[in-house]
């Protein structure tokens, strides 16, 4: 196990650094840089703006500089269009809102999810089967993008209970619409998954014997069936967290929480470099810690893996 | 030598055409249990109605797509509602357009990315994998190593920098895409190649001296169909669904052409105004032909699947 | 750039002897000041500093004017009226400008602001180590050896500017400015905390940090969020404020803006293109329009790498006419633009709107006039006209364009492709005659006509189209030292209406939603928007 964690970060390693180069040639074949405006800036200011951000050195003395301040220093550098900021600030005041509203998505998707996809296998064609059926069939088709505008409809033009947007320090009621624009869709996905091989382990042989052996139904649910049941959803649980990080770029341009999805795609916009890297980078280091911890849950969920 | 190495290859063929007879009964089973989902049936004749309705609308409207109604371009509130008069019978869009037409032409746009980009998805995901799977060893190491680092991307960043960078265009969105989405395929059909590569057939084949490029594509791909055509069927909404995310961000297809997402943006953005219909139209579209994929892919899984046997 | 800013704001000439009276808020007599005096307004995008050197952008300044004063402030009107400085005198001919400083002006940590401070930005502003994308701006204020500083081949501290004792500032230039005193309202002439800055460095503008000397200081500032910015009790003209805090929301989609405006979460806001109307309907009171120093045109490629049939004027007259600006401005943006058929806006100070011929056709002739001119130009059913415009993404631009080209397309049978690009991209494509047909958009920089009509001159580095008259070049160096240069402007309008380089659209408006309490108060008549949190106030 310890040596399989190990490898996993080997790998993690050569991936940050494939993705650290991909972006940095992304950016720099771009038209237009980040000190590119409307008003030609005179030759020698722009000359020492690039002086004063190393921009006048060749490529791959830039990406070598860059490599070596994250990794010695743990610098992302400088912004160049917030120019009193550094990637870091950015980063360490946008990241903490995203995070803030992602986590309580994902425990809400998960938590709701799985109780709602559980209820419905037991009671399986019931009237909560059909409704809880129904409900994830529906908002599967029912992505972040189309669920903002209408929870905004409801909420805010026609009862007038919720803010239209903001964050103003996270408060309850800027959280709402938030989340459940992004969870939705991920919270029904979790229902069906669970529904399903909560069904499949219900039926399976050996929770047959736990019945015939005179077994109370929470005794077998909790303790025999439960686990089982639960290995594909946790499969799912990366894909379902690597969607809600993409989410977060519609959450934060439409409910404009300031989180770093909406830093992202207006520092691609503004050709600001160091922080598009840095919230790439943030954005991959995410994803590979978080399928690690998927895998080692998977693991010690599921005996038969062997590392 | 010649002649002996033709017949054992004629008697591999024999157990492939024999195995290939097996999946005929399998094929005609799983099209018999398809046609008793009752969902799945009903999803596919939706499906089919919304292709037509693609496809056909544009002769059925005097409007095209990006002819703007004078008439009515600086009142689309009032006099842009979905009418039989003006004829434009799914109402306007916000510059007097007529938004049957622009549904239509959207609808082609986006069946168009689902269905092309998972098409790439299959062919890139089905060889890479065949190819890593049967091979095995070394290569399969490095090959599976490549995909978790593609994997631990965050695409959907990548994606956005490659159209915020090289200019949005239908071709860089099928580009990034198709480069995103044949990396889960590729694991799928690698872990059924590697079952694959076992059966006698296959075993029969090699001995027979085939080249191992005609063992991938002639045994081991037919073989893998069953798994492809379920995988691809959720791919199709899974792309619809990404290119509608790219068109939201205001990212997708160029002016005059639009897409499911780009109405569905451009429809949300005005609820303000009371052009519900602009937002209605593409949604219902958007929302039916998910739906009906969903079911498609649900009704074949539940057909191609042995488990369910 | 100097060519550029020569006539910067000669309708704002201040050289004699002035003290103008000190004006904040001016509450006029018998109205009740609301309870809450929180003005909260939505801003489209992140702010790129509230340093008076780095600040760059439009919503930056608007922070900085109310954070930071420097020696002059605008009034409603956009009349020059004292800041830091009490008064202020030229002489040497124009040559050396003297400010006197009030003595009770502080910072906001209770230091008082001295003419020292002003020493220190301005030197820091010109410093090539500062990297200030508004360097330049010390040199077309003609400072002493500032081009030679910017260029890291002088000192900083050897800038023409001085400081005899803490409340005279003493500036020597190079050129004698008229105007000189008006270039001190922009922000990046505004002082810095010199101990501040070089206690925390760049990190000097955060609100547990900064040090300023306005009306406000900031409080709290969530990136692409919002910014708080709260009054500031050792400001000296603090009575006479009346705005007590300023939040500015970020908010990219101006639809969703509108919407929280409506949910009652904004007390200003843009209107969408096209929605004035009907707000102006429902909401009387809050719906504003009014002009802008700013035009809207489409600039045709005459460089050798534009398309052949741009360098025929008549293919270059038949599209400007054909192009129905009524529609655009009536119809598509409904928000009080003004159709436009020069490309210097009505609104400049000094400037009549020329009658050019084209301007009193009806647009029925126009068109006739447009098919005959492309006809004549060898473009037909047959051989139809193709070319691409060239747009930055945006949903206005996208209305515009797609309008524009169904009425070349359905009068003179032309083919036209849609093009949108990234800002950023645009303005490389754009600068580099790299297109066919390209949106721009010019504001002025001062109120005065050379702002616009210098863009088509041939050195002008934001003449992207290219375009080259020697007359117009003529007629332009002779309006800077013109006595009254109106004469000049109306025969450059004349001769752009004759040629057509550009094809003029429209010349803008600002249009907002503003909460019916304030605004009252906001300085409409401002036509560079200058305005100051201080001069607002909420009535009940």
């Amino acid at each position: 196990m310890f040596i399989f964690i190990l490898k996993r970060i080997g790998i993690a390693i050569p991936t940050l650094l494939v993705l650290i180069v991909f972006s940095f040639v992304i950016m720099k074949s771009a038209p237009g840089g980040p000190f590119t405006s409307e008003r030609p800036l005179p030759a020698q200011v722009l000359l020492n703006l690039e002086i004063k951000y190393g921009l006048d050195k060749p490529y791959h003395e830039q990406l070598i500089n860059y490599v070596v301040d994250i990794v010695t220093k743990f610098d992302f550098g400088p912004s160049f269009r917030y120019k009193d900021r550094s990637v870091n600030d950015i980063i360490a005041q946008g990241f903490p809102i995203t995070l803030t509203y992602g986590i309580w998505s994902f425990v809400l998707a998960v938590s709701v999810g799985v109780s709602l996809g559980i209820v419905a296998a037991i009671k399986h064609n019931s009237w909560i089967d059909y409704t809880a059926v129904g409900f994830s069939i529906s908002a599967q088709v029912l992505p972040n993008f189309v669920m903002a505008p209408i929870l905004v409809i409801i909420f805010t033009l026609t009862l007038g209970w919720l803010p239209g947007g903001g964050w103003n320090g996270g408060q309850w009621q800027y959280l709402v619409m938030p989340v459940i624009a992004l969870s939705t869709s991920y919270m029904a996905s979790i229902a069906r998954i669970t529904r399903s091989s909560m069904l499949e382990v219900l039926n399976s042989n050996f929770i047959r014997t736990a019945k015939a052996k005179g077994l109370s139904n929470t005794q077998i649910i909790f303790k025999h069936a439960l686990k089982p049941a639960l290995l594909p959803v946790i499969t799912y649980l990366g894909p379902a967290f690597v969607g809600m990080i993409t989410g977060s770029v519609v959450i934060d341009m439409y409910f404009s929480t300031g989180g770093i999805g909406q830093m992202f795609v207006s520092s691609a916009l503004n050709r600001d470099y160091s922080v598009i890297m840095g919230i790439t980078i943030l954005m991959g280091f995410l994803t590979i810690m978080f399928n690690l911890v998927v895998d080692i849950l998977y693991a010690w969920i599921d005996p038969k893996i062997r590392y | 030598m010649v002649f002996k190495s033709k017949k054992i290859a004629k008697m591999a063929d024999n157990m492939a055409a024999q195995g290939m007879g097996k999946s005929h009964s399998l094929w005609s089973d799983a099209r018999r249990r398809f046609f008793k989902n009752k969902a799945a049936v009903v999803s596919l004749i939706i499906l089919s109605l919304i292709i037509i309705f693609a496809f056909a609308a544009p002769y059925f409207t005097p409007w095209n797509n990006e002819e703007i109604d004078w008439a009515i371009l600086g009142s689309v509130a009032q006099d842009g509602k979905p009418s039989f008069t003006t004829k434009h019978y799914f109402g306007a869009d916000p510059l007097g357009r007529d938004l049957f037409a622009r549904v239509a032409q959207g609808s082609q746009i986006s069946l168009m990315v689902g269905i092309i980009g998972a098409g790439i998805a299959v062919i890139v995901g089905t060889l890479y994998g065949a190819i890593a799977g049967y091979f095995g060893g070394r290569l399969d190491n490095i090959m599976m190593r490549l995909v978790d680092i593609l994997m631990s991307i965050p695409y959907m960043f990548v994606l956005i920098l490659l159209l915020v960078v090289f200019g949005r265009s239908i071709e860089m969105l099928f580009v990034g895409l198709g480069l995103i989405s044949w990396l889960d395929m590729s694991r799928i059909v690698r872990g059924q190649t590697m079952v694959l590569r076992n059966k006698e057939f296959i075993e029969a084949a090699i001995a027979g001296g085939l080249n191992r490029f005609t063992i991938i594509t002639r045994h081991i791909i037919p073989n893998l169909l069953g798994i492809v055509i379920v995988y691809a069927s959720l791919l199709v909404p899974l792309m619809i669904l990404t290119e509608s995310f790219i068109s939201f961000l205001g990212l997708g297809v160029q002016e005059p052409n639009t897409s499911w997402g780009a109405l569905i943006s451009e429809g949300a953005g005005q609820v303000l105004y009371g052009t519900l219909w602009q937002l209605g139209f593409p949604l219902f579209f958007f929302v039916t032909a998910l739906f009906s994929f969903f079911f498609i892919g649900d009704g074949l899984r539940d057909a191609l699947d042995p488990k369910d046997r | 750039m100097k060519s550029i800013t020569k006539i910067m704001a000669a309708s704002l000439i201040g050289s004699t002897f002035l003290v103008a009276p000190v004006v904040a808020a001016n509450v006029p007599a018998g109205v009740e000041l609301a309870a809450d005096q929180t003005f909260t307004y939505r801003v489209l995008d992140e702010h790129s500093s509230v340093d008076p050197q780095i600040v760059e952008d439009v919503s930056g300044s608007e922070l900085v004017r109310d954070l930071f004063e420097g020696l002059l402030n605008q009034d409603a009107d956009g009349v020059l009226i004292p800041g830091v400085a009490e008064s202020w005198e030229a002489s040497n001919g124009n040559l050396t400008y003297t400010f006197k400083l009030r003595s009770d002006a502080k910072w906001s940590n209770g230091d008082p602001v001295t003419a020292g401070d002003f020493v220190y930005s301005w030197q820091r502003l010109a410093d090539p180590k500062t990297a200030s994308p508004y360097a330049w701006f010390m040199e077309i204020m003609s400072l002493e050896n500032a081009s030679e500083i910017v260029a890291g081949e002088k000192e900083p501290s050897e800038l023409g500017v001085s400081a005899p004792d803490d409340h005279t500032l003493v500036v020597n230039l190079t050129a004698p400015l008229p105007y000189f005193a008006a270039m001190t309202t922009h922000a990046s002439t505004f002082p810095s905390p010199q101990k501040v800055v070089e206690e925390f460095g760049t990190d000097w503008t955060k609100p547990e940090n900064i040090v300023s000397n306005g009306a406000y200081v900031l409080t709290e500032h969530v990136p692409s969020e919002r910014s708080v910015r709260e009054r500031n009790p050792n400001y000296w003209n603090d009575s006479e404020t009346v705005i007590d805090k300023v939040v500015a929301l970020v908010i990219n989609d101006e639809n969703i803006a509108l919407t929280r405006y409506l949910a009652g979460e904004l007390d200003r806001t843009e209107v969408p293109a096209g929605q004035y109307p009907d707000l102006k309907k429902k909401y009387p009171d809050q719906a504003l329009s009014f002009p802008k120093l700013c035009s809207y045109y489409y600039s045709f490629n005459v460089s050798d790498s534009g398309p052949e049939a741009f360098k025929d004027v008549r293919v270059r007259q038949a599209l400007s006419y054909a192009l129905d600006r009524s529609v655009v401005t009536e119809q598509v943006l409904k928000g009080g633009q003004f159709p436009a058929f020069t490309f210097t806006p009505g609104a400049t100070a000094n400037f009549t709107v020329p009658d050019v011929a084209f301007a009193k056709m009806s647009q029925a002739e126009r068109d006739a006039k447009a098919k005959e001119l492309m006809e004549a130009a060898g473009y037909n059913a047959d051989n139809p006209l193709s070319f691409e415009l060239l747009y930055n993404t945006s949903e206005a631009h996208k209305k515009v364009a797609t309008v524009a080209a169904q009425m070349w397309k359905q009068k003179l049978g032309a083919e036209v492709t849609l093009a949108n690009q990234e800002w950023k991209v645009f303005l490389e494509v754009r600068g580099k005659q790299d297109f066919d047909l390209a949106r721009g958009g010019w504001c002025g920089d001062y109120n005065e006509a050379s702002t616009f009509l210098d863009l088509l001159t041939t050195p002008s580095g934001y003449n992207d189209g290219k375009y080259s008259n020697a007359e117009v070049d003529k007629l332009m160096t002779d309006a800077k030292t013109a006595s009254d240069p109106s004469d000049n402007y109306t025969r450059v309008e004349e001769i752009l209406a004759n040629e057509m380089p550009l094809i003029p659209v429209y010349h803008y408006t600002g249009v907002y939603m503003m909460g019916a309490d304030i605004i009252g108060s906001w300085p409409v008549k401002n036509v560079e928007q200058n305005w100051y949190s201080r001069d607002l106030y909420k009535v009940k």
